[in-house]
């Protein structure tokens, strides 16, 4: 049979990093392929390249068996290709309808009547004239997929579609992924979840530092062998919890009731949690859930006026009116989901990327940077986390994720916090960083410190915490134990049916 | 005539160059750039315009030829910003004292001639109404401006060009990863201010103030500017806050003649005064600042 | 082949030397070309601008005395646009800073004593800071773009400006002209050199420059500032609160338009008239860009453009050519400087010819 997609010898470079090299691929009809390989292994790079956002630099593709080298989307979407982002390409100030015919030629009315067929048929209902930004992260995806199918496309590509999902909707997900298989419809399937790819798919082609390193049918082989081909050996261990009985409260948020005047954000109401020594807490939730405003009012980023000071406490004195910095001085340090931009200067040195934080640490002296001092403690962050660069002088823009996560990880835990809050920790790293940042804040609650996690990647969470909390629409669970709680019942948290039954 | 008829005959009028150029930065902000030199593109623009009707080219000629020159003008910024992604900032300064410069330059040999503006043309029954008929006797550039808003009021309502320029300035990567060519339309948007700009700067040196004099552009681009804020790109208010600004360079003129008794200095100043106001009102407004405008305004795109 | 630009893993020193250097070569060649088709002879003309001022002590001393106020308002200015906290309305402040230092001898001509023109110049720079306090208030508190709103107080300060010399503040003795009184001797700044017009406010430009310098590169307010402006997340990250950024950015840069403004009433002028300022508050945002935005970049600057104005002078007796020419030449530098100004930050990379279906 002759492959839909066939790419031979494919590489893309970036400047000097290889993103592919010499990548083999074969798309056969009506076959759910996966994607398998974790973050920076050139997933995202070579989708790109079959949907013609980048050009390779060498290689031939192959549709149907005729040569192809898509210069645009708009040429592979011709083709019949489609492609869901990970990062969705959807624009927030428009409604849905106005989202797709961006794309897809046709006159109002009759896009929303065809948007609202396809979504009964394929199980993704959605309003045709709302505005995007009301929709939740789940609708949005929706959107996509709507907006690729209205294309009738031969191949579909979907890049990480369930990070941005509950357990619940992704079973809901691949439901729909079958039926467009079953009608004719390829799936380029694009995850590092190994489970998922089991279930799902029917070939997985795995990529290892850009290049191919396996093409398996995952349903014959183990979890652990695919691990092993996507990281090259076997999966670490986790670094097991000591028992411990949590300590005193670090810190309490209690009754948190915040409006926010941003129009796109999330409001926050009745947020009620305690942080204890010696214990990690998690809060889980889909991204867009009001992750962002709850770690910018824990952090001081964003401060609550005088009269509710109160509704913050750390280490029993309250907080909430506080900024960034004087909260910092006080034993809590944060490490924020986005590195570049926020947790780290990219055109600023690793040097003058400590000062960010470390300021109050002895590192200035009347009203002057002690350069000495500076690089002295920069020079201890990188040897203690084993980050790799040329030294305190190189830029933060030009460390890899993972690195500069190690190294944000390490300026954050040098300061030495009672309180240590983290948000998403291992986005968008690799898993041998991942491993490591995992471990040292496992090491720091078994050394009594209260720890605090937002992640959406539950595994992550139910593999370190104590404890969660799971946010949605702004509003807070009651605390699930863990390892009691079920994935299946955080999930219920996720998606609100819980909040729903309970509210009755 | 009464004052009230003195401005509402002329509002349109004096309108013009503030309509015209905003309504160009319009686009160019819709598409998520910042072209902050405007006064010099329109000062450029000026006084070619005018050399061009001195020397017997006639106006469409002029204002053909002031558009060319606004959209090359405009187009040396497009490369800093689009192709050697400079800072929006400076390279809309930049531009702004190099059109300032190159005005004063080409225009020395003419400083304080004169030339014949543009007849008005008048709208048959409506412009012979009492009090508002006045508003109904305009050139024939006033109306062409009032199709131009229309026009561009109709674009970003209702066509798909409208919409891709809107979705460019939200989101740049995500229009680049749908395959709409960014920097081409961003590019375009900027030929467009510019030429726009261009047709402004001719009709104030050609037809509103038909005479040459260095600087007589006189802080209209910036006001322009300040405009598209007012009107928190939106055409409509942006027509509106042109509109006023007619009519307040007017209230000026009227209550200069009638010897109010206040100093002129301060009446010069009333249009900035103004302008300074109305942007503190506008801007504390956060939520509504958030809701309309162009979130990757100034930021320069790369993939 | 295509070009392409990639980006840098470091910023690259080379570029950042030979980026202005470039643009005043590109400047000055197109500038030849627009001179020639004005009719004015390219070769006389660069001469002119370039080099003439130059060649004798008088002349140079002309350049340092336009000097002094462009490398005074450029360091300040540069603070504020590192921190992206745009304020072009120095113009303004330079003139409000030249009002507030001749409300004394304008008020008090007969006095006499060594306290008169330090005292002045304290009040300049109060001046410019208290007209760069509303475009601060106005952002931190109201969220209003400084952009515009420091260019419409440029142009309400010349109506100021206009407004006293032309009523309250008009000499009686002065034939109806728009000036003040000429200034007593002690509301004078002293000459540097004998026999020239330097005086010491160009000491004061120095010590600015070393100031700005310090704080800049070495101090922590400097630093938040920088943060601030590279990166506003980060900064917020941090707890570098903004309005103070803004508050600090205005209110240096006005201060320091406003001390320039103080000295060129005080110095050369002598008296305050129509014509305080050359434009040098728009001249500086140039001269700020010019020299990188860096303390040192920017005492080069300085003195290239003060060369272009005198030059500029002596170019209109011996070369014919128009004033305004200066200001094409200026704008041209930024111009191209800017477009070097990428190189710093990316190279240009040969590439493959993006593909159609083969």
């Amino acid at each position: 049979m002759v492959p839909l997609l066939s790419l031979a010898g494919v590489s893309k470079r970036y400047g000097t990093v290889a993103a592919n090299t010499a990548i083999d691929l074969n798309v056969m009809p009506n076959s759910i392929h996966a994607i398998l390989g974790e973050n920076g292994a050139g997933k995202s790079t070579l989708m790109k390249l079959i949907y013609g956002v980048e050009v390779p630099d060498e290689g031939t593709m192959e549709w149907q068996g005729r040569s192809v080298r898509p210069g645009s989307p708009a040429e592979a979407r011709s083709l019949g290709v489609g492609m869901v982002f990970q990062h969705f390409s959807l624009f927030e100030t428009l409604t849905v309808a106005e989202n797709i015919s961006l794309i897809v030629p046709g006159k109002k009315a009759a896009l929303a009547a065809r948007i609202r067929d396809l979504g009964r048929e394929f199980g993704l209902e959605v309003d045709p004239g709302a505005m995007v930004h009301s929709l939740s992260v789940g609708e949005r995806q929706r959107v996509e997929i709507l907006r690729c199918l209205m294309l009738e496309p031969k191949l579909l590509i979907l890049d990480e579609p369930t990070s941005v999902l509950a357990p619940q909707s992704v079973e809901r997900l691949f439901e729909t992924l079958r039926r467009l298989r079953d009608r004719g419809v390829s799936i380029l399937f694009i995850s590092h979840k190994l489970e998922e790819i089991r279930a799902l798919c029917d070939r997985a082609t795995i990529l290892r530092a850009s290049r191919v390193t396996g093409e398996v049918d995952p349903r014959a082989h183990s979890a652990a062998d695919l691990a092993a081909l996507m990281i090259g050996r076997a999966m670490p261990a986790p670094l097991p919890a000591e028992a411990r009985t949590p300590g005193e409260r670090l810190l309490e948020v209690s009754g948190l009731d915040w409006t926010n005047d941003d129009p796109f954000g999330v409001s926050l109401s009745g947020i009620t949690m305690e942080v204890r020594a010696g214990e990690i807490v998690g809060i889980a939730g889909i991204s867009g859930n009001g992750q962002q405003e709850l770690a910018a009012l824990i952090s001081g980023e964003r401060r609550l006026p005088d009269l509710s000071r109160d509704v913050i406490r750390m280490g029993g004195r309250p907080f909430g009116h506080l900024g960034a910095a004087a909260r910092r001085k006080t034993g809590f340090a944060f490490v924020p989901e986005e590195r570049l931009g926020r947790g780290a200067v990219p055109e600023m040195s690793l040097a003058d990327n400590t000062l960010l934080t470390a300021h109050s640490r002895g590192l200035i002296r009347r009203g002057l940077i002690d350069r000495r001092a500076e690089a002295a403690r920069t020079e201890r962050t990188i040897r203690d986390f084993d980050v790799r660069t040329s030294g305190p002088q190189a830029e933060a823009g030009a460390l890899s994720g993972g690195n500069l996560q190690k190294f944000i990880m390490g300026r954050e835990i040098l300061l030495d916090p009672d309180l240590l809050f983290v948000a998403q920790p291992t986005w968008g790293v690799d898993i041998g960083a991942a491993t490591a940042i995992r471990h040292r804040l496992v090491a720091m609650r078994n050394a009594g410190k209260a720890i605090l996690v937002i992640s959406e990647e539950l595994e992550e969470l139910f593999e370190i915490c104590d404890r969660l909390h799971v946010l949605h629409h702004g509003h807070l669970s009651p605390s699930l134990p863990l390892p009691q709680t079920t994935a299946g019942e955080v999930g219920e948290w996720m998606i609100g049916a819980k909040e729903a039954v309970d509210a009755l | 005539m009464s004052a009230a008829e003195f401005i509402l005959s002329g509002m349109l009028a004096a309108a013009t160059p503030f309509l015209l150029a905003a309504l160009g930065e319009l686009v160019v902000e819709r598409s998520g750039v910042l072209n902050l030199g405007l006064e010099g593109i329109m000062a450029f623009a000026a006084a070619i315009a005018f050399i061009v009707v001195y020397q017997g080219g006639g106006h469409m000629l002029a204002f053909g030829v002031a558009a060319i020159a606004g959209a090359a003008l405009a187009m040396v910024f497009g490369v800093l910003v689009l192709t050697f992604r400079a800072n929006q900032v400076a390279a809309g300064l930049a531009i702004g004292i190099l059109g300032l410069g190159l005005s004063s330059l080409v225009g020395k040999p003419y400083e304080s001639l004169t030339i014949t503006g543009l007849p008005k043309l008048a709208l048959p029954g409506l412009s012979s109404l009492p009090v508002v008929g006045g508003l109904f006797v305009q050139d024939a550039a006033v109306w062409l401006s009032l199709i131009a808003t229309a026009a561009i009021w109709y674009m970003f309502r209702a066509t798909k060009l409208g919409l891709t320029i809107r979705a460019v300035g939200e989101n740049p990567h995500a229009a680049h990863a749908i395959g709409t060519p960014v920097i081409a339309l961003r590019a375009a948007a900027i030929a467009f201010g510019g030429a726009m700009s261009g047709v402004a700067g001719a009709y104030a040196s050609t037809v509103y103030t038909p005479l040459w004099a260095d600087g007589m552009i006189a802080g209209r681009g910036w006001i322009a500017l300040a405009l598209v804020v007012f009107g928190t790109w939106m055409t409509g208010r942006v027509f509106f806050g042109a509109c006023l600004f007619g009519a307040l360079s007017l209230a000026e003129l009227t209550a200069q003649a009638a010897g109010v008794g206040l100093p002129s200095q301060l009446l010069a100043s009333l249009p900035y005064l103004v302008t300074i106001l109305i942007l503190g009102i506008i801007s504390s407004d956060r939520r509504r600042m958030r809701l309309n405008a162009v979130a990757s305004l100034g930021e320069p795109f790369e993939t | 082949m295509r070009y392409r630009l990639i980006r840098r893993d470091h910023a690259s020193t080379r570029a950042a030397v030979i980026a202005p250097l470039a643009a005043l070569v590109l400047a000055m060649a197109t500038s030849a070309v627009l001179f020639a088709i004005i009719g004015v002879a390219p070769g006389a003309a660069t001469y002119a601008l370039l080099v003439e001022p130059l060649a004798d002590w008088g002349s140079l001393s002309e350049v340092l005395l336009k000097m002094g106020p462009l490398l005074l308002i450029a360091q300040g200015l540069a603070i504020g646009f590192r921190a992206r906290i745009f304020n072009i309305g120095a113009e303004g402040q330079l003139i409000l800073g030249a009002i507030f230092a001749s409300a004394i001898p304008v008020y008090f001509p007969t006095a006499a004593g060594w306290w008169i023109w330090p005292a002045m110049m304290v009040m300049g720079a109060l001046g410019g800071a208290l007209w760069a306090a509303i475009p601060a208030f106005w952002r931190a508190r109201l969220n209003a773009n400084e952009i515009l709103v420091t260019l419409m107080l440029s142009l309400v300060a010349t109506q100021v400006l206009n407004y006293l010399l032309l009523g309250p503040w008009k000499d009686p003795a002065g034939f109806n002209f728009p000036q003040s009184v000429m200034f007593q001797w002690d509301a004078m700044l002293p000459v540097l050199f004998p026999g020239t017009r330097v005086n010491i406010s160009f000491l004061f430009a120095l010590v600015a420059t070393l100031a700005a310098f310090v704080y800049m590169q070495r101090s922590f307010q400097g630093y938040q500032l920088l943060v601030g402006g590279l990166a506003p997340r980060a900064a917020g990250y941090a707890g570098f609160e903004e309005s103070r950024a803004i508050w600090l950015s205005l209110l240096i840069g006005g201060a320091a338009a406003g001390l320039a403004g103080a000295a060129e009433v005080a110095g050369p002028i002598g008296q305050l008239q129509r014509s305080v300022s050359t434009g040098y508050g728009y001249a500086a945002i140039i001269v700020a860009y010019l020299g990188g935005l860096h303390p040192v970049g920017i005492l080069f600057s300085s003195f290239l453009m003060a060369l272009l104005y005198i030059g500029g002078d002596s170019a209109m007796v011996t070369a014919g050519l128009p004033v305004a020419a200066v200001r094409t030449v200026q704008g041209l530098l930024l111009v191209f400087y800017l477009g070097g100004l990428t190189f710093i930050r990316y190279c240009l990379v040969a590439v493959e010819p993006a593909g159609k279906p083969v």
